[in-house]
């Protein structure tokens, strides 16, 4: 039938939009492109934990499927690592919030020990391969050990991402380029590193209770 | 990643190279996936040729067959091997680089951040980005068919162990399905990009007044297929990467312990070849949904404008998008119903298929409802949004009878299921792809095509498709199997190889009025008549602005949105539409 759209005819000279979400108040403007930026952040995230999901999906029926499950003995510094990464994350979100309240000092002391940090994690994660190849564990030695490496190899590429990231950041702000208006790039790089802490914690879980 | 305040104040690029090349305007990246997917289908639609003829003259001599591949075609016949390499290529390009590129990031890279009100998308940088990935993906895909052995034979679903052991398991199997599997993954990378833009964007960019309800279904459709796109190819990319440390550092992750391949005992432990399937078949069912979704839009929004009547339940239609979107994550088994599968989880799995049946049934009737009563304008666009229609329900159908199991027990891997996926996605998307060509062709290039040829091109094509595809139904239920390369060894084969014969002959038919098209579309970018603004009398934003549009689509300005898409007909209004931007109201 024509014209039965009657809802959202708009009756009268122009008037602001009706009530309910309309785009957030119109192009242009740094209000969208931040929001813009921490949208796409969040659907990135969604898309690595579906990864991370499928991932898991396959470790957990391939544990429960033969007898060949042989677990894996976890090197300890992954411990070690655990708890440096834990500690980045920390200094990121403490520098993060200094850099809200404008003591950009203190931010840019807090984001670089996140970045070192985060450093740090990487070569120890470098270390706890090399231990393992030292007991002849390697990639294709048994399922278990297949899946350690998948696991740590792909968290360890996203997280070298995010460190390029944090480092971009760091000489952003070495440079004094990096005021609270420019917190975007901020938030949504610390948004991903406390997403990859988070993630890794969880695979500690998975290979503690599931290995 | 460049904000898109920041892109607006930059004034458009002038070198040759910045502005066709590597460019972040969101219509020339749009242009070069549509081009992209061009090239694909073209390269595709030769494969399916000379499938076709194989499987009709599976001893004829073809002198050039045996200059093209030496060894897989010695002596100018095509060996088996090189018969289902064909089909494995056929089946990923138009999969990946036609179905899933053209419909979304073609039409839907130009479109969406117009129809909103958008000057570009959110992530113009990021972008670019995602096309020369893809364009990268298909230079590795067809890398594959120049390397040594091949490409892989393993059919667009690449089932381990055969795609797994590597070169041992036969030609195409080594450095051709390695290369697959990477071109593959690094086309899922250019989809998540993809994905990640057209989400924000359709979130966050939106013009003032353009709430949700008010988009065009296309957006909606766009939006919905970006969403099921960011899951699946995740899936499928960590599915990609299991099977090529597989091939290439002797996991098993696939593969299990036992194998004996080409008389050798294969050194692998305890995989599975099932895990998989339910990883692959996890992505592909909602890739299939990624295929036609879009095209359900373009349909949506060609049948409401060339009937002069707002679309027939705006919100079912949402719900319909969003319930198809939803449910096309819960069906994957139905692809694996003959994989040893319990029949409770077959059930569960049948039950939700057919659930599916239901919002597509939505859309389709409400389809129908928008054309009831319409003063319809039979335009080549309108033509192909109807065959979309036609197409859909008849692909639609022969699913359902593929998502009972008890069926599926006789219908798996025979002609029936390659009847049904033709259909629904080698026509009906592609017949999708044709509308949105005939309809936004003058906005994006200024010109029309000519209505005659294209008119043409579409009785053509539809009575074309037609006799392909529904003759594979029969087929299957015939008992003709799918995949094989030829059916000269079975005698009950026999009496229907003059089936294959017509089919082969109304293939050779319909790719030759492909021509009337092609023609049609290179002609009318240099002669085509001048477009005006809106040349259908059509009510969304993007037939607001002149054809083509500038740079940065409003001109500088920023459009304010006052009414839904789909005010055709609208009593008491001035003319028998009224702009989503009309400020002069039109009271209900």
């Amino acid at each position: 039938m024509p014209g039965s759209l009657a809802k959202d005819a708009v009756k009268g000279p122009p008037l602001p939009p009706d009530a309910g979400d309309f785009g957030g108040g119109g192009p242009g403007g740094r209000g969208t492109s931040r929001r813009a930026s921490l949208t796409g952040m969040v659907v990135l995230l969604a898309a690595i934990t579906m990864m991370f999901a499928a991932l898991t999906s396959a470790y957990v029926v391939r544990r429960g499927m033969s007898n060949d499950w042989n677990a894996l003995p976890l090197p300890h510094v992954l411990f070690a690592n655990t708890a440096v990464l834990v500690a980045s994350s920390a200094a990121l979100e403490l520098a993060r919030r200094r850099l809200k309240s404008g003591r950009r000092g203190e931010f840019n002391r807090y984001w670089t020990a996140g970045t070192v940090l985060g450093m740090l994690f990487l070569l120890g994660q470098a270390y706890a391969w090399h231990e393992l190849k030292e007991a002849g564990i390697f990639v294709a030695t048994n399922p278990s050990s297949s899946f350690f490496y998948v696991f740590t190899a792909a968290h360890g590429i996203h997280l070298l991402g995010g460190v390029v990231a944090l480092i971009w950041v760091s000489v952003q702000a070495l440079r004094l380029q990096l005021g609270p208006g420019k917190r975007t790039v901020v938030e949504v790089s610390a948004l991903y590193w406390h997403f990859l802490d988070g993630l890794w914690v969880y695979l500690m879980v998975l290979f503690l209770f599931w290995g | 990643m460049s904000s898109p305040e920041v892109h607006s104040a930059h004034h458009a690029p002038t070198s040759f190279i910045g502005k066709y090349v590597f460019s972040k305007d969101h219509k020339v990246i749009g242009i070069q996936y549509y081009f992209l997917a061009l090239f694909s289908v073209l390269l595709g639609m030769t494969l399916s040729l000379l499938m076709r003829f194989h499987m009709v003259h599976p001893d004829m001599k073809v002198g050039w067959f045996e200059k093209l591949w030496p060894t897989a075609a010695a002596g100018g016949i095509m060996t088996p091997e090189l018969y289902l390499s064909l089909m494995t290529m056929h089946g990923t390009i138009m999969v990946f680089f036609v179905l899933t590129t053209a419909p979304q990031s073609g039409f839907g890279n130009y479109f969406l951040p117009i129809q909103i009100g958008a000057e570009d998308m959110a992530f113009p940088t990021l972008n670019m980005l995602s096309f020369w990935t893809t364009f990268l993906a298909l230079v590795v895909m067809v890398a594959a068919f120049f390397v040594q052995g091949g490409a892989p034979l393993s059919g667009w679903t690449a089932y381990p162990p055969l795609s797994g052991v590597g070169r041992i398991s036969g030609p195409g199997e080594g450095m051709g399905q390695t290369l697959w599997i990477i071109s593959i993954a690094i086309f899922c990378g250019a989809s998540l990009m993809g994905a990640i833009n057209f989400i924000a964007t359709t979130l966050d960019l939106r013009a003032k007044g353009m709430s949700l309800m008010r988009m065009p279904l296309t957006c909606w459709t766009w939006f919905v297929t970006a969403i099921l796109g960011l899951f699946g190819f995740a899936v499928l990319l960590a599915a990609g990467i299991l099977l090529l440390l597989d091939r290439t550092a002797g996991t098993s992750f696939f593969i299990p312990a036992g194998l004996v391949v080409s008389d050798q005992i294969l050194n692998h432990k305890g995989g599975s070849p099932l895990l998989w399937q339910h990883l692959f078949w996890f992505f592909g069912h909602p890739e299939v949904y990624i295929a036609i979704l879009p095209g359900m839009g373009v349909t949506s929004q060609l049948l409401s404008t060339f009937s002069r009547k707002p679309i027939f339940g705006y919100r079912a239609m949402i719900y319909a998008i969003l319930a198809i979107g939803f449910l096309g994550f819960l069906v994957w088994g139905h692809h694996m119903f003959m994989s040893g599968m319990s029949p409770y989880s077959a059930f569960a799995f049948s039950v939700l298929t057919m659930t599916i049946g239901v919002p597509s049934a939505i859309k389709t009737f409400n389809w129908i409802g928008t054309l009831w009563g319409g003063k319809i304008r039979f335009t080549t666009a309108m033509m192909f949004a109807l065959g979309f229609v036609s197409l859909f329900v008849t692909g639609g159908l022969s699913g359902i009878f593929l998502g009972q199991p008890s069926l599926d027990l006789y219908f798996h891997d025979t002609y029936f299921v390659v009847g049904h996926f033709h259909m629904i996605m080698g026509v009906a998307a592609i017949f999708g792809m044709f509308a949105g060509t005939y309809y936004w062709f003058p906005k994006m290039f200024g010109r029309m095509m000519n209505e005659t040829i294209g008119k043409i091109h579409f009785y053509l094509t539809f009575l074309g498709v037609y006799a392909i595809f529904t003759p594979m139904h029969f087929l299957g239920i015939a008992g003709n199997p799918r995949r094989y390369a030829d059916f000269t060894n079975f005698e009950f084969m026999n009496s229907l190889m003059p089936v294959h014969t017509f089919m082969t002959h109304a293939a050779y038919f319909t790719a030759a009025v492909q021509l009337l098209f092609l023609f049609n579309l290179f002609w009318s970018l240099k002669k085509g008549a001048k477009a005006t603004d809106n040349p259908w009398e059509s009510t969304t934003l993007e037939w607001t602005i002149p054809s083509p549009p500038p740079f940065d689509n409003f001109g500088g300005h920023h459009p304010v949105v006052y009414h839904g898409a789909y005010e055709y007909s609208v009593p008491g209004a001035a003319k028998d539409y009224v702009m989503q931007t009309d400020p002069a109201a039109v009271s209900h």
